[in-house]
């Protein structure tokens, strides 16, 4: 299997989407390469391969999912068909819905049973199947069991107990000469993954989802100002003031070694934190992330990412039948149980196999399904702009340059014009 | 033409001379002809690969054009530059993040460039003195010219990382800081980072420049100031600098133009942040992210037209100076 390894720097000069490699395989499938992703990817194809006897290139792709768009985007306005099956994030469905194809015309009317209608329903613009669920994502909150214990603190239920937890464990970890501990990490660079970390702080206060499913723009609030403010705060006091440029994997790098009492992320950190490699191997919690105040509850981004296959591709059949060799129930147990990967598949979380590798599959099986979704279906084509303007005010409070009430009355102002215009 | 001495009377001698001379104009001809001819494939290339491109960026600004169908493209006039609509502005014009994106260009070129022609001229005096090993060091210090700045500039990243990054572990290890430094993510540093990575990659060029101009200036002026007992610095500025001002100009103005369409080394650094975004990440976000080719078309028109009236002005402003400063 050959791999071509593409880098942010030829995703962003490659203009025209040329990837250049041997045209020698039969298709060429992109994979992300977030933890252990692109390794279970390949296992994947390889097994795949040795079905059917067909050859796949893969290519990897850039980690930062707004980076990521950007490519597919590229390609795919070239009508090119260098690449046949992509993974697209739960939020690109409706963007990208012109150039993939239907798999139901291929795979057949029930190719999606047994799937959580939720991603059905979003992966399905004007009757037609574009992308087929993959693996399913919601924000959850990783702790360290033994340093709650050590320092005798319950797990966190809201942001306020999380943050004076966070403050009091950091303190007395630094005095015990761990210089290097945190409070909290979590995604604060200005991308797609703050969209979601600002989504959950602004939904957990009662502060609506940005735009309501009728259209509506509701982010100007007291209670999403407040969130904002809250998280503005972690900035040096609990978090690093680094953190407004990370992404997952910056975060996960210090968490998973050893310095940080809490972290934000999805999933996928599970089985990569118990890893043989891991500085904290057993000693991680998972649970749902915390409410904002008293009256407010848990919310947990939707996230995910599903395989589509492009209309440009010449072999339609053998993509459609990769992508659905991969999204199978077999297929998508070993995802779980090999790297904490969420089925998309409801009959796997009861799967005694699949709850023994993961056991948070099963405690938090009401956060995953019911996850707050970006407002993507609502604003359409326009998701990617209200999405840059939602996280570029949320990056401009947490770096201290706007306070949560300004932020949130200049995005409503900028959201409006951006819907007058697009949606 | 030279006239050589004949001994030939008057009239023969201007005789002589209206043939020769209108046998020069002759040869003129022919020669302007033959620079026409040779210049020619080059005119046509690069109306091919720069005119006609940006003939198309002109006029797809007027469009709503989207990258997702560029066929369905609709003539709007002037709308994405700026519209007037409901009582509120619209457009490019009109648009804060844009305003931002040029002024971050202008301080990044201004402060950059100054600081790349001062340091540049520092190291190249540095190189021009006679010392061992001279040849190796001036080798070595084009490396950073060298390295592709996607990759120098990620490089830089890792090292100014706040958690592994080196630099803050060298800065604490000197106890200059106490705790790490987010030197990309902050709104207060990461411009200076940008700033100091580009200064770090472009010495070497302005260095070069300036270094070829010193090993071309004459010896015996250098030797009358010695006679003549007057203190290095102020010949530095009375003699070197007046003599080095043509190279220099050139350099300025090649990292100016480089400043002013900068796009690698802020987008590796700092990605789409609004405190370092340049006109050319903008408009990258506009094209590709958000898929609207007109209005991103339109944002490389204006940057197009910055940095064409950026050059006229620096090249008028050149030649006023140099007329003043006498024959150079």
């Amino acid at each position: 299997m050959k791999k071509t390894l593409l880098t942010t720097a030829i995703a962003l000069a490659s203009a025209t989407g040329g990837i250049s490699q041997a045209q020698a395989a039969d298709l060429t499938i992109s994979c992300g390469a977030v933890g252990a992703e692109l390794t279970l990817c390949e296992e994947g194809i390889e097994a795949w391969e040795e079905k059917t006897g067909h050859e796949v290139d893969v290519v990897s792709t850039p980690n930062s999912s707004t980076e990521r768009l950007s490519l597919y985007q590229q390609i795919l306005s070239a009508n090119s068909s260098d690449i046949d099956v992509m993974q697209i994030d739960v939020v690109w469905p409706g963007l990208l819905a012109n150039h993939l194809l239907d798999l139901r015309e291929v795979l057949g009317d029930d190719a999606a049973a047994g799937h959580f209608e939720t991603i059905v329903t979003n992966n399905t613009i004007d009757d037609r199947l574009v992308a087929m669920p993959w693996f399913t994502d919601a924000g959850v909150l990783y702790y360290r069991e033994d340093l709650l214990e050590k320092h005798g603190h319950d797990v966190p239920t809201t942001w306020q107990e999380l943050t004076e937890t966070a403050r009091e464990i950091k303190q007395a970890e630094r005095e015990a000469g761990n210089d290097r501990m945190q409070g909290y990490v979590f995604q604060g660079r200005a991308y797609e993954g703050l969209t979601v970390n600002a989504l959950e702080w602004v939904a957990s206060h009662g502060g609506g989802n940005v735009v309501e499913a009728d259209g509506e723009v509701s982010i100007n609030n007291a209670q999403a100002a407040e969130a904002l403010d809250l998280a503005a705060s972690w900035i040096g006091d609990i978090s690093p003031n680094g953190v407004l440029n990370y992404t997952e994997e910056e975060a996960r790098g210090v968490f998973q070694g050893g310095n940080a009492v809490f972290m934000r992320n999805w999933p996928y950190a599970w089985s990569l934190a118990q890893s043989d490699n891991s500085d904290v191997r057993d000693k991680v919690g998972v649970t749902q992330l915390p409410a904002g105040g008293e009256d407010g509850e848990s919310a947990a981004g939707l996230g995910g990412w599903n395989l589509a296959v492009s209309r440009y591709t010449e072999k339609p059949e053998l993509a459609a039948d990769l992508v659905a060799f991969l999204t199978s129930e077999e297929e998508q147990k070993r995802r779980a149980i090999q790297a904490s990967y969420n089925p998309t598949i409801d009959a796997l979380y009861q799967d005694e196999e699949v709850l023994d590798a993961v056991p948070f599959f099963g405690t938090l099986y009401e956060t995953f399904t019911n996850a707050v979704a970006r407002p993507s279906a609502p604003t359409g084509d326009a998701y990617g702009r209200v999405s840059n303007a939602f996280f570029s005010a949320s990056h401009e409070v947490l770096s201290g340059t706007k306070d949560g009430a300004q932020a949130v009355e200049d995005l409503e102002n900028e959201l409006l014009r951006l819907k007058r215009r697009n949606w | 033409m030279t006239t050589s001495h004949s001994s030939a009377p008057e009239g023969a001698r201007s005789a002589a001379l209206t043939a020769r001379r209108s046998r020069g104009t002759k040869v003129r001809r022919q020669r302007v002809k033959a620079a026409w001819l040779f210049l020619t494939p080059m005119l046509i290339a690069l109306a091919l690969v720069a005119g006609w491109p940006l003939f198309r960026t002109f006029f797809l600004s007027f469009t709503d054009a989207s990258l997702s169908d560029l066929g369905t493209a609709n003539f709007i006039g002037f709308e994405n530059y700026l519209v007037h609509d409901n009582g509120r502005w619209f457009g490019i014009l009109a648009d804060s993040v844009w305003w931002q994106s040029v002024w971050n260009t202008v301080y990044f070129s201004v402060v950059s460039v100054s600081l790349e022609v001062v340091f540049g001229v520092i190291v190249a005096l540095i190189l021009n003195a006679e010392f061992k090993g001279r040849t190796i060091v001036r080798a070595a210090v084009l490396i950073p010219w060298a390295i592709p700045t996607i990759v120098s500039a990620q490089m830089w990243a890792w090292m100014l990382n706040d958690q592994f990054g080196i630099i803050n572990h060298m800065l604490m290890g000197i106890g200059v800081i106490d705790d790490p430094i987010a030197w990309t993510a902050s709104a207060t540093y990461s411009m200076w980072a940008v700033i100091m990575v580009d200064v770090w990659k472009t010495i070497p060029f302005v260095a070069l420049l300036v270094l070829a101009a010193l090993q071309m200036l004459p010896k015996d002026c250098y030797e009358a100031a010695e006679v003549d007992g007057i203190h290095p610095v102020r010949v530095f500025f009375k003699v070197t600098l007046p003599l080095i001002t043509p190279a220099l100009m050139v350099a300025v103005i090649f990292r100016l133009l480089d400043a002013l369409r900068v796009f690698d080394v802020i987008y590796v650094l700092t990605s789409n942040s609004t405190s370092t975004m340049s006109m050319s990440v903008y408009a990258r976000q506009q094209l590709v992210e958000f898929q609207d080719v007109g209005y991103g078309s339109a944002a490389s028109t204006l940057l197009f037209l910055i940095i064409a009236l950026a050059t006229i002005a620096y090249i008028y402003a050149g030649r006023k100076q140099l007329q003043l400063g006498g024959d150079a």
